[in-house]
């Protein structure tokens, strides 16, 4: 994907236009346009709104950084060895596809009310496909390489730490990057039940009980940046991190 | 400095060789030579104690390894070098490595300290292989030559004294690979390296190999060696030696094959 500044910018703004002039045409509540949208989220931000980006902020990066450290290396010891693989790759298998969205009920009944229970279905779901992705690309790397790196006189901690890590870094942001989707849109369904904090929740009231369509926009927006401002984010560390793949 | 004393090797229940015995002295210059398949590369992967002999003995420098020897090197026809470390990285890489480990005897020399001087040495080793205005490229941005000087040079930088290739040139397009050839050749004389080569190609058995073990199709027994002592000089392809070498090992190599 293309992600040049310029270009995004400009797509924002067709964007923008597009959705001013569907409001203008259709003149409906349920449509804002977007300037008085884009009003509502600037005065709100200060006040209630910018407490549910935080909450909503802080439950997806926590359950992102919590699948990241334990399925990254989870996924190398997998990809290294064909016998370990052999072993636990069926029940990866079999929990992969399981809808874990539906567990959200029955988790708060496990972990209560609070954050953890949010962060522990979005970590669910997180956790396998960081597993899968980190797995696969530790086993796609080359023997001869492995052979070439031994011969240098690498155990399996050189290996590790030399081949392995950095192998598999572009995959961990990868899942990462995947990751962002996936836990937003599991965090409003997650931020339905039993809360009052988090974007799913603002949006949810605003829309379907207070009936101002402006702010549930608004609470749609920040969603959207809060995903975008990760992506960003993700972005920077790559090009820091694996600068082989630049250019 | 390599010795294979009734040396068995299986692939499952393929066997590649039965009770084969092969010596290689100190300071030689060997090219093995066979069409694939035949096991050269397995040979040279047990040289390098990558695989295990399942009976039998390969003694290097008077032991037998379960780990590859730190003096060693080893350097394959591609894919060896780290796709995400630029050349000087690369080349630096065993000695990180050490450094990673210290002087534990087994991943690295005991007798010798921690590698401090790192980056003077990959500096020295990046000059002599000429490819020290590519010291922070990616091996993605290299020719094939290049990337095969920078194997070379993360070989040298540590200083080995057996020096194993497994068809190290044969990606490379002519020019390249005899210049290559040369220079390898030239660094293991100067430092006393003795050297194994694995080939497909008959000239280039020729042009290396100063005696040229022969292999067929597996299961192999014997050590077929062909004894080809000649000067190490590109004018040596001209020579009518060695189209006489190239004509000889291609008829042993046909040989075999009818046999």
């Amino acid at each position: 994907m293309r992600r040049e500044p310029r270009a995004m910018g400009r797509a924002a703004l067709v964007l923008l236009a597009l959705w001013e002039g569907a409001a203008l045409l259709l003149r409906l509540p349920l449509l804002p346009p977007p300037h008085l949208v884009l009003q509502v989220l600037v005065r709100e931000l200060p006040r209630s709104l910018g407490g549910h980006v935080l909450a909503s902020l802080y439950r997806v990066v926590a359950s992102i950084a919590l699948a990241v450290l334990t399925a990254s290396p989870l996924g190398l010891v997998l990809g290294q060895s064909r016998r370990l693989d052999r072993l636990f790759s069926p029940f990866v298998y079999l929990l992969y596809p399981v809808p874990k969205v539906v567990f959200v009920p029955i988790v708060l009944l496990f972990l209560g009310v609070g954050d953890a229970a949010k962060i522990a279905v979005i970590y669910a779901i997180l956790f396998f496909q960081v597993l899968v992705l980190v797995r696969d690309s530790a086993a796609a790397i080359r023997p001869e390489l492995i052979l070439s790196v031994r011969s240098l006189g690498a155990g399996r901690r050189a290996l590790f730490r030399f081949v392995y890590l950095p192998a598999s870094l572009p995959a961990i942001l990868t899942a990462v990057r995947q990751s962002i989707g996936t836990a937003i849109a599991v965090l409003y369904i997650a931020e339905l039940f039993a809360t009052q904090r988090g974007l799913g929740y603002y949006i949810y009231l605003q829309g379907s009980t207070l009936f101002d369509y402006p702010a549930m926009y608004a609470g749609i927006v920040a969603m959207s940046l809060l995903g975008l401002g990760l992506y960003f984010a993700v972005d920077a560390l790559e090009s820091r991190l694996c600068r082989w793949l630049n250019d | 400095m390599i010795r294979c004393e009734a040396l068995s090797f299986a692939y499952g229940n393929r066997p590649v060789f039965e009770r084969f015995s092969w010596e290689v002295r100190r300071g030689e210059v060997w090219a093995i030579l066979g069409p694939s398949g035949c096991g050269k590369s397995t040979l040279l992967l047990l040289a390098a104690a990558l695989l295990r002999p399942q009976r039998g003995a390969v003694w290097i420098d008077g032991r037998r390894w379960t780990h590859p020897r730190p003096r060693t090197g080893l350097i394959l026809q591609e894919y060896g070098l780290l796709p995400w470390a630029t050349v000087a990285e690369n080349v630096a890489l065993g000695l990180r490595i050490r450094r990673f480990y210290g002087p534990d005897g087994r991943h690295a020399p005991r007798d010798r300290p921690r590698p401090a001087d790192i980056e003077r040495r990959v500096a020295y080793w990046l000059e002599r292989l000429e490819i020290a205005h590519l010291a922070d490229a990616y091996p993605a941005h290299l020719s094939g030559g290049q990337r095969q000087r920078a194997a070379i040079a993360r070989t040298f930088v540590l200083d080995p004294d057996l020096l194993l290739m497994d068809e190290p040139f044969s990606a490379l397009d002519a020019p390249t690979r005899e210049a290559l050839q040369t220079l390898t050749l030239d660094l293991c004389a100067e430092r006393g390296v003795t050297v194994v080569l694995v080939t497909h190609t008959i000239e280039e058995a020729a042009f290396v190999g100063q005696r040229i073990l022969l292999l067929g199709e597996p299961p192999n027994r014997e050590a077929q060696i062909v004894d080809n002592p000649h000067p190490p000089v590109a004018a040596y392809r001209r020579h009518p030696d060695y189209q006489r070498m190239v004509v000889r090992l291609r008829s042993a190599l046909e040989e075999r094959r009818a046999a």
